[in-house]
């Protein structure tokens, strides 16, 4: 029966491309665009508006807004066209747009994809996402208020994002009287704004979404206005192409081995071109040679533009792999492991300096940390402020530390190879957005200097081997006591021991850091760096902090190899830490005059396989001390005795 | 020559979609469910990886109510490609004898579809399932990630979903989470039946217009595709011409009555056309939203 389906598909009976697809027989590209703007200045009335005219809407479905309409509309008058936009249920049982979503449309001409986003301050992640992947932006203005601080928001964020066109649509235009005054002024204010901000392709359209004036054709309503209409503007309007004619750059995403004759690297042509003979520079590596083939699936090509998804076989055998770029030779992207970028936050979680976090570029991937925060940016004034952190929906400049260096170009060069994601590596959540500015000429230059003897020769000659203890738990849960008879039993047995006491380093390195979440990264980051530097000197380096994050403690031990690190938690339960309240925190906590005071009003993460786990509640100090030793003895840090 | 419009750049965003997968993921799938969608999808797979074969299998879970053109076709289509085929049946609903006649569309969808889907997912430890949805199908679609986490139970979580930006994929999961992933997300019905004429892509033949034995129930056209579809008291199935719009379970699949027999006649039937998709999809109809609610289920 398959048979049949295949010989209805001669090449007789099908012509290449339908007649009827005017949109494709066109060529245009399609254009991706972001709506911006408020349940209330009726954007998904717009986006409604533009599928109704483009007759996208389907008669069964024209009858199930009526009757959604009738629980949920507000329109009141006659079927309400946000419904048809407005997705899950909950958001329009709300009346409001949560989150981004797509929708589709053809006109003769051109085929268009709308980013859907609310415009809420809440949301500006949500905007952010849209406006990522989008060539233009409709900044929806309501005619009776005028440029307001939403509309400053927007603008960043787009301008921000990248996008260089910008439509200001002056919407309820029938609520302003088509009043070509307030049409004149609203434009001229926002061209002012948007100078400021650096955005000077904008067109400015007088409409009535409600009513569908100058959406699909000029409106008689405004004789005055001299421009076209909306769709008329987005159908040809040409979006910039100087990515087309930028230096070659092509991320390999896999590679193509069917057999031992065939290695080929597969990826999409990002920037520029290439054509077989081209000479290329694969990076980091920055090893060069020749294009030998384009291989497709519908034969091989002469040359490859950019957009397209082709397969490149070099000349030369060089060793390259998934994340690798291919570039041009002459013109190669950057290499570094430290650059500012602009960062947008959207995690509940706060961005916090000193934590780890991976940076993904293109199909690259890596830990990070953000070194410095440098200040954050105020989208509606355009000031900035300076802070330790990031909450959610907060934008700022930010100093990266990578572990290991990328290849990129700068965002403003290239969105798709300066634009990355930061993940959090406990919940794999994608919590931040960034668009890099520059290397930091840094990276480039501070190199590590080498030195002749290392840590195994200093722990030698100290006759032992240098490791990191690190004691984790409650405030009160006896690290401290712990910590101290462990080090006079390691003293006694002639090793050179140090103990680095949380509440001790608090008083010097530590004093200018507070017990705020962000706070208490930044000291476990400074002690794990301190306890690193005296494994390096060949010291048992005893450490005591209560450390309650795992982040934080996943941090420290990182800073370390795998046999020089041993992570002690101290399991004493609250309960019994309340009780011994050796330094009266806990009832101060509870009378409310300690602020995150760990286990009551700060969070503790239990480690989940710490080398050992110390029973703080029912074992005699002595007793865990014994237990530390005979750990340390099978692991070959001291000897038996 | 190449084509450089608006099929073009969706053609070449499913290949970058489908070489992450294969870049991201330790064992991925593609889910095969026959319709010209899946058609679209094969052939897309075949492009992304030319000249290897596509690094993972194809996966039907199947209902045992496909209409038998569609089992003809299936078996055909991964012998010609040599591909690894799996038919997954979910064996706890065969021993159970669930139908939809005997058991409703709701419970057979779910026990057979929904159910069967996670056991072949648990079975065979895949971490990735490649699928065919698109954002246009259906509104809670709309908002549908391109890569779509699904917890370890295989719930889809709207309020949780990962931001997605530039054509930058976060695969990353936690034991025993599995990623949906749909390279089709941004195409709409129309750019699927134009690109198979330009493709000439092979699609089940039921797509196309012929006589076939129909029976109306409640104003859906049910194909009498075997015996198993019992006929109420004066009903006698009448041959009309009719194609089908989707494709699944014969008896939850509308057809409509048309003369188009040719993929150019769709296109242009589509173009007069004044209903949407899904319309012919009895499983939808029940409730405004019931597609969110299934897919929280982990409905596909």
């Amino acid at each position: 029966m398959a048979e049949t389906a295949v010989s209805r598909f001669t090449p007789n009976s099908s012509p290449t491309i339908s007649a009827t697809n005017e949109a494709a027989e066109a060529n245009m590209p399609l254009l991706r665009f972001l709506t911006c703007g408020s349940v209330d200045d009726g954007k998904s009335t717009l986006i409604g508006r533009m599928l109704y005219d483009c007759q996208l809407v389907h008669d069964d479905t024209l009858e199930a807004l009526e009757n959604e309409s009738r629980s949920y509309g507000t329109t009141g008058r006659e079927i309400d066209l946000a419904l048809l936009v407005d997705g899950l249920q909950a958001e329009r049982e709300q009346g409001i747009t949560i989150d981004v979503a797509y929708r589709y449309f053809a006109t003769s001409k051109r085929k268009f994809i709308v980013a859907d986003t609310p415009g809420h301050e809440q949301y500006t992640r949500n905007m952010v996402t849209g406006a990522s992947s989008a060539d233009l932006a409709i900044i929806l203005v309501d005619a009776r208020k005028g440029v307001i601080t939403q509309t400053r928001r927007h603008s960043c964020i787009a301008h921000l994002l990248g996008i260089k066109h910008i439509v200001l649509a002056i919407n309820k235009m029938d609520l302003a009287g088509f009043d070509q005054t307030r049409f004149a002024e609203i434009e001229s204010n926002y061209r002012t704004f948007a100078a400021e901000l650096g955005l000077t392709n904008i067109t400015a359209i007088p409409i009535s979404a409600l009513d569908g004036d100058n959406i699909s054709s000029l409106s008689v309503r405004t004789p005055w206005y001299r421009g076209p209409a909306l769709l008329q503007h987005l159908e040809s309007v040409v979006v910039d192409s100087s990515i087309a004619s930028a230096p070659l750059r092509m991320p390999v995403q896999w590679v193509c081995r069917p057999d031992l004759d065939f290695r080929g690297y597969a990826g999409t042509i990002q920037a520029g071109s290439v054509s077989v003979g081209d000479r290329i520079t694969v990076l980091p590596a920055g090893r060069s040679t020749q294009v030998a083939s384009i291989v497709t699936y519908d034969g091989d090509l002469e040359r490859a533009t950019v957009g397209d998804a082709v397969v490149l076989t070099l000349a030369d055998e060089i060793d390259v792999s998934r994340g690798d770029v291919i570039c041009a030779a002459d013109v190669r992207a950057e290499v570094a492991d430290q650059f500012a970028a602009d960062i947008v936050w959207m995690s509940e979680r706060p961005l916090m300096r000193g934590r780890p976090y991976i940076l993904r570029c293109g199909q690259q991937s890596t830990v990070c940390q953000i070194s410095e925060l440098k200040h954050k940016i105020n989208v509606e004034t355009l000031e900035h402020t300076a802070g330790r952190e990031m909450e959610l929906n907060a934008i700022g400049l930010c100093n990266l530390s990578l572990s290991k260096p990328i290849v990129f170009d700068t965002y403003a060069d290239n969105r798709e190879a300066g634009g990355f994601i930061l993940i959090d590596r406990l919940t794999n959540e994608t919590v931040g957005a960034g668009m890099i500015r520059f290397a930091l000429r840094r990276a480039h230059n501070i190199h590590w200097q080498a030195v002749d003897i290392d840590k195994h020769q200093r722990a030698a000659m100290k006759g032992q081997k240098a490791c990191c203890i690190w004691f984790t738990g409650l405030s009160g849960s006896g690290k401290s006591t712990v910590a101290n008879l462990l080090e006079k039993r390691l003293h006694a047995l002639g090793r050179h021991t140090y103990i680095l006491d949380g509440d001790n380093v608090r008083h010097g390195l530590n004093r200018d850091l507070g017990f705020t979440e962000s706070d208490r990264v930044e000291n476990i980051r400074r002690v794990a760096e301190v306890a690193r530097l005296m494994v390096d000197a060949g010291l048992l380096t005893l450490v005591s902090f209560i450390s309650p994050f795992r982040a934080e403690r996943r941090l420290a031990r990182e800073r370390f190899e795998d046999s020089e690190f041993f992570e002690l938690f101290v399991d004493t339960p609250l309960e019994i830490c309340e009780t011994r309240d050796p330094k009266g925190l806990y009832r101060k906590a509870r009378a409310g005059e300690i602020a995150n005071f760990t286990g009551i009003s700060s969070p503790y993460e239990a480690p989940e396989n710490p080398e050992l786990r110390l029973q703080g509640g029912t074992l005699a100090p002595e007793a865990l001390v014994d237990e530390i030793i005979r750990t340390l003895e099978m692991k070959g840090i001291i000897d038996k005795h | 020559m190449r084509n450089t419009g608006h099929l073009r750049d969706l053609e070449s965003e499913a290949i970058h979609i489908f070489r992450e997968v294969a870049g991201q993921f330790e064992r991925p799938v593609m889910m095969y469910s026959i319709g010209k969608d899946s058609s679209v999808l094969l052939h897309l797979a075949l492009k992304s990886f030319y000249p290897a074969k596509p690094p993972f299998p194809l996966l039907h879970v199947d209902t045992g109510w496909k209409f038998r053109e569609m089992i003809a076709f299936r078996d055909n289509v991964a012998h010609r490609y040599g591909l690894e085929l799996i038919v997954h049946m979910n064996q706890e609903g065969i021993e159970q004898g669930i139908g939809p006649i005997s058991h409703g569309s709701a419970l057979h969808t779910d026990v057979m579809k929904t159910q069967g889907l996670r056991r072949a997912l648990e079975k065979y430890r895949f971490d990735a399932a490649i699928g065919g949805a698109r954002r246009d199908e259906e509104k809670s679609r709309a908002k549908e990630r391109i890569f779509s986490h699904r917890t370890a139970d295989h719930r889809w979580d709207p309020k949780q979903q990962r931001p997605e930006l530039w054509h930058l994929y976060n695969g990353r999961l936690a034991p025993g989470e599995n990623m949906r992933v749909f390279p089709l997300s941004n195409w709409t019905e129309r750019d699927v039946w134009d690109y198979i004429a330009q493709e000439e892509i092979p699609i089940v033949p039921l797509y196309l217009a012929a006589p076939r034995p129909i029976v109306e129930r409640d104003g859906a056209l049910i194909m009498v595709d075997d015996n198993r579809l019992p006929l109420k008291p004066g009903e006698i199935p009448q041959q009309r011409m009719v194609r089908f719009r989707t494709l699944g379970c014969y008896p939850l699949t509308g057809a409509i009555v048309s003369e188009a027999t040719t993929v150019e006649e769709i296109i242009a039937e589509l173009e007069a056309s004044r209903t949407s998709e899904r319309q012919g999809r009895v499983i939808d109809r029940d409730q405004s939203g019931s597609m969110e609610k299934k897919k929280e289920e982990g409905y596909f």
